[in-house]
């Protein structure tokens, strides 16, 4: 179970990352939220997995870890907010300049090309 | 009595005159001096005990885990700092009265001069290294604001600014010199320290730290190479020079040296870095000097020269020649003062600082005249005055020393030359300005100045014949004890006397003075001479360098920074790679010991959905309504992975927030393009994949591991109080709202800064209504399904008492604010949906701003409750009660907080959506009605 949720993460962290890499403002934000659920997933598994051990007292044996999950649960709330103001701010750039490129507007695609070589190169 | 206030009293002061500034310059003046005044009494009062060998220290604790004090000492050498910081400094206010013309802002200069003040008092009494030095930062910054009073001048800007970066990057060096003694002795406290001298001088990063040291002490005191910018410094007003760069800040380099001295000194290091550094300033700031046709500038250039001298001294490494060292600092702080008051007298009345206008002034401002030539001749050496003593004791000293070898005769004849020139230069002053024919084309006719403006000379100048004519009376005992303090052992003999006999000191005396006239006589062939030379202008020099750092640093910036946001994140990712990739080189093993769970069939399930789903969004995500639709299945199975794994409050938290992200998501993507066109290369797209690829294999591959490996925890402690400390059951909300309720308290508050900014982000948004989709079709104009709305409506009710329900039961079973709170604004929501922004408007009249604000108060209030019942900040307070019907049940305090988290969640969500969806309607109305 450990390898497959190990690899969930890794599959999740991949796709976050190859989104918000990409050059429209929601795009980024799918990636956000997308790399937001790899880190919470992250952050739950510092606590090692468990099943049938909620941290509530007296329900059971063995209790899973609760400190990760408090912390996750403040993370998920928080991260909603972020999520939120970006993409606010997304909709403000898109009003403001027209153009829903995270820079505030395309490149041409020329120059695209090129700062595509420079950063590669 | 209280270190402290001597500190205080003048810090204090530097509010003062900002207030008394309207009533009147003679009241301003008055009220600015009271402060120091009375620190300078609180000094005096100690005098008797510094004598007898009593220092004094006064220990106030600030962060004491951290070994960060307030710590004050009185000894010697501050007591000598002290007297002609605070005296000199009450001269100068004084002076600065008659000297400042109305135009200036006298408040403004005061306060600046009385910060001044006070940061070198904070200096020379600081009894840590960490407090001396955030005080001689904070001489740095208000010399830089005395330096550029006159603003409006180019030059008093630029002289500022040289000064500033100059001895700020020397207090930088001076940090981590300090940093470093620190961690060699292992206490930042200066009695510890300069206890330690064997120790710091034996360790290896010794040299390190002297040279670090050293370089503060010199770029402060102006030393060659830094000097360049105590002249540039004059473009100050005189009572600033007269202040800062005769008596004060350029001592505090001085200070430091003899501060350290038994922490540092002693060494052959110390001994050729110091030495040879005071010999060339000393003789380049005298050679300089006389050729400036700036009565400051000269005045600039022999303040160096004797800087350069005191340096010299200390670096001997001889007891003696730190005795003559001190007997300096007093020396030349009192004549030069008065010389620098002496030219601000001669600007202030001819409207003039040029040497080639400047002649015969002894006719019309006599008594002023013979004050300067009295200092000036003191400046000069010239016996009965205090120069003299302590130019005998130097001389004595240069000739019992062997620092360069059989070369070291070199250095009396060197000093010698020195003092020569310094005749030379103590000549031109006087007989250029105040003889020497008729004025020429000067700005104002010259004459005496109000009675009151000369005092502080006067003050000044009778201590020069004073201590020149009865030394050992007047400053013997304070000698004494500073040099005590510089040795941190006894003084050796000295005698304090005009006549010791005739000897080579006194020859080579007469040798400087003789050569002094002689230079002077022939001052056009030298002239002539210097002529030959570009006199480099420290000035450009110092700009050019300047420049060229700023070239620099924007080259790297703009390689760096090319304002594109994917470019940035590509080299954090790459940043994050390298990072995270590195230690795991030295994980041999992935696999921990701890027992794996069995794999079944609904997780595989729900992984292999999962990864699909993830897949499909990257591979559609230009097409965005998919791509939201394939992301939502993810943040499901998340929510199912939660719960699976023991973590219920998780699974309900992420379930809720998961519906109110995509509701949200959708209604941005109303106003945002359907689709994205291909625009990446493929070259791009690959490099990213890779990258991405690669970092989720390390971060799979770090999980992995932290999965395997055993866990050490902190949370046993948390679910063995939980009940009995927090008075709850569900330990993750006892966490929350007891344990780490801070921390839940500053997450609240930041949800609300962010709902509150994304609402004035919405308020200005001036976005168009797209009125078709992305395939040409018109946006539906059908009214409200019934049935939905229907439905909706009656389960208001239901999902409000479900809501209560959680909420209730969060402390004790799953559930709690967060969930609670997002269920209600769920519930809300699905109204908006179910009828429209237009029908809830006049049925919910709920202001969310202040929900969030209310939330907020109230989790602050319960936490600051506990202060009441002299308990930490939120601590939780419980009982049980019983009621008949209902039975027994408990109160929490925690639940009050709850309360405060329920509804800032609520306030915030709500602000967010129902915002962003009015945004939709009213405009969209507003659009329907133009048509």
């Amino acid at each position: 179970m450990e390898a497959i949720y190990a690899f969930c993460v890794g599959i999740l962290t991949t796709c976050g990352f190859f989104l918000v890499l990409r050059g429209r403002t929601f795009t980024v934000v799918i990636g956000l939220t997308m790399l937001s659920y790899a880190v919470n997933l992250f952050l739950f598994a510092s606590g090692r997995l468990k099943v049938d051990g909620a941290a509530v007292l007296g329900q059971s044996a063995e209790y899973s870890d609760p400190l990760p999950q408090a912390l996750v649960l403040t993370a998920i709330v928080i991260g909603f907010a972020m999520t939120a103001f970006v993409v606010i701010l997304a909709m403000r750039s898109r009003a403001d300049q027209g153009d829903d490129h995270v820079d505030g507007q395309a490149p041409s695609s020329n120059s695209e090309s090129n700062a595509a070589d420079k950063r590669n190169g | 009595m209280n270190l402290l206030w001597i500190v205080l009293l003048p810090l204090i002061g530097t509010l003062i005159p900002l207030f008394t500034e309207r009533f009147g310059r003679n009241i301003c003046t008055f009220s600015v001096a009271i402060l120091p005044a009375w620190s300078l009494i609180l000094v005096l009062m100690h005098v008797g005990e510094i004598f007898d060998g009593q220092d004094l220290r006064q220990t106030i604790e600030w962060i004491p885990a951290m070994g960060l004090d307030l710590s004050f000492r009185l000894d010697g050498l501050s007591l000598l700092f002290l007297l002609l910081i605070l005296g000199i400094g009450l001269l100068v206010i004084l002076y600065a009265r008659y000297y400042l013309s109305d135009n200036d802002s006298m408040g403004k200069f005061y306060s600046y001069l009385i910060l001044f003040m006070s940061a070198m008092v904070g200096i020379v009494i600081s009894n840590n290294m960490i407090q001396l030095w955030m005080f001689w930062e904070l001489t740095s910054i208000s010399s830089f604001l005395l330096i550029s009073f006159w603003s409006h001048k180019s030059d008093a800007r630029k002289g500022a600014r040289m000064a500033l970066t100059v001895t700020g990057t020397g207090g930088l060096a001076l940090l981590g010199g300090l940093l470093l003694i620190g961690n060699i002795v292992g206490s930042y406290d200066l009695d510890t320290v300069l206890a330690s001298g064997d120790m710091i001088r034996e360790h290896a990063a010794y040299p390190v730290a002297l040279i670090l040291v050293l370089l503060g002490a010199f770029t402060k005191s102006a030393q060659f190479p830094f000097h360049f910018w105590l002249p540039h410094a004059m473009s100050a007003p005189t009572p600033v020079s007269a202040y800062l760069h005769s008596a004060t800040m350029v001592k505090a380099g001085i200070f430091l040296l003899c501060r350290f001295y038994p922490a540092l000194a002693g060494t052959d290091l110390w001994f050729m870095i110091v030495s040879i550094t005071g010999l060339i300033t000393l003789l380049l700031g005298a050679y300089i000097a006389l050729f400036k046709h700036d009565l400051k500038g000269l005045l600039a250039y022999s303040t160096i020269s004797h800087l350069g001298l005191i340096t010299l001294l200390l670096g001997l490494n001889s007891d003696m020649a730190a005795v003559a060292a001190v007997f300096h600092i007093i020396n030349h702080a009192t004549f030069k003062a008065s010389l620098f008051m002496a030219a601000g007298i001669i600007d202030h009345e001819t409207g003039s600082r040029d040497m080639r206008k400047l002649h015969g002034l002894a006719k019309f401002m006599p008594y002023t005249a013979t004050l300067a030539i009295v200092a000036a001749l003191s400046m000069a050496g010239v016996p009965l005055l205090n120069g003299f003593l302590s130019k005998e004791m130097f001389f004595a000293e240069t000739l019992d020393q062997s620092m360069l070898g059989s070369l070291s005769w070199m250095i009396p004849l060197l000093a010698t030359v020195g003092a020569a020139f310094s005749v030379a230069y103590s000549l031109r002053f006087i007989h250029d300005v105040f003889f020497n024919g008729e004025p020429i084309d000067l700005p104002k006719t010259p004459h005496e100045p109000p009675r009151y403006m000369k005092v502080p000379v006067e003050v000044l100048v009778a201590l020069c014949l004073a201590v020149g004519i009865f030394p050992a009376y007047l400053v013997g005992d304070l000698l004494h004890s500073a040099a005590f303090s510089v040795l941190s052992h006894d003084v050796p003999m000295h005698s304090l006397s005009i006549w010791h006999g005739f000897n080579i000191p006194l020859f080579m005396s007469f040798l400087a003075m003789a050569g002094g006239l002689i230079i002077y006589y022939n001052r056009r062939h030298l002239f002539e001479f210097q002529s030959h030379f570009d006199e480099p202008d420290a000035k450009y020099i110092f700009e050019s360098i300047t420049q060229s750092i700023v070239r620099f640093s924007q080259r790297i910036m703009d390689t760096f920074e090319n304002g594109s946001l994917q470019r940035y994140i590509f080299l954090l990712m790459l940043f994050t790679l390298v990072m995270s990739a590195l230690p795991l080189f030295d994980l041999t093993q992935n696999v921990g010991s701890r027992t794996q769970i069995p794999l079944d069939g609904i997780a595989i399930t729900a992984a292999v959905l999962m990864i699909l789903s993830a897949i499909a969004t990257v591979i559609w995500h230009r097409r965005r309504f998919l791509a939201l639709i394939f992301l939502s299945v993810v943040g499901l199975i998340v929510s199912l992975v939660f719960a699976k794994f023991s973590a219920p409050d998780l699974a309900l938290t992420q379930l809720s927030v998961e519906i109110v992200t995509i509701i949200l998501l959708l209604l941005a993507l109303f106003f945002l393009p359907q689709s994205t066109q291909k625009e990446s290369s493929h070259r791009r797209l690959s490099i990213d994949l890779i990258v991405s690829a690669l970092i989720g294999c390390v971060i799979g591959t770090i999980c992995f591991a932290m999965l395997t490996m055993p866990l050490e925890t902190i949370s046993d402690f948390f679910l063995a109080n939980s009940k009995t400390g927090g008075g709850g059951t569900n330990v993750v909300n006892v966490i929350l709202v007891d344990f780490r309720g801070f921390d839940t308290l500053g997450e609240i508050t930041v949800l609300g800064i962010a709902a509150l900014g994304i609402f004035k982000l919405i308020a200005k948004m001036r976005i168009s209504i797209p009125t078709r989709d992305d395939k040409g079709r018109a946006w539906s104009n059908d009214p409200h399904p019934m049935m939905l709305g229907m439905v909706s409506q009656s389960l208001l009710p239901l999902a409000l008492l479900v809501s209560v329900y959680i909420f209730l039961r969060g402390h004790n079973v799953p559930g709690g604010g967060f969930i609670a709170g997002l269920i209600t604004s769920v519930a809300i929501i699905q109204q908006y949906i179910a009828h429209g922004v237009l029908w809830i408007k006049p049925r919910i009249h709920i202001n969310y701003q202040w929900l969030i604000a209310g939330g907020i108060l109230i989790a602050t209030m319960t936490g600051l409750g506990s202060w009441i019942f002299d308990r930490p900040f939120l601590s939780t307070w419980f009982d049980h009660f019983h009621l008949p019907w209902i039975g027994e049940f408990e109160l929490a305090s925690a639940m009050l907080f709850d309360l405060g988290v329920y509804l800032t969640v609520v306030g915030a969500v709500m602000l967010i959506l129902a915002n962003l969806g009015k945004l939709t309607t009213s405009e969209r109305f507003e659009v329907k009605e133009n048509n």
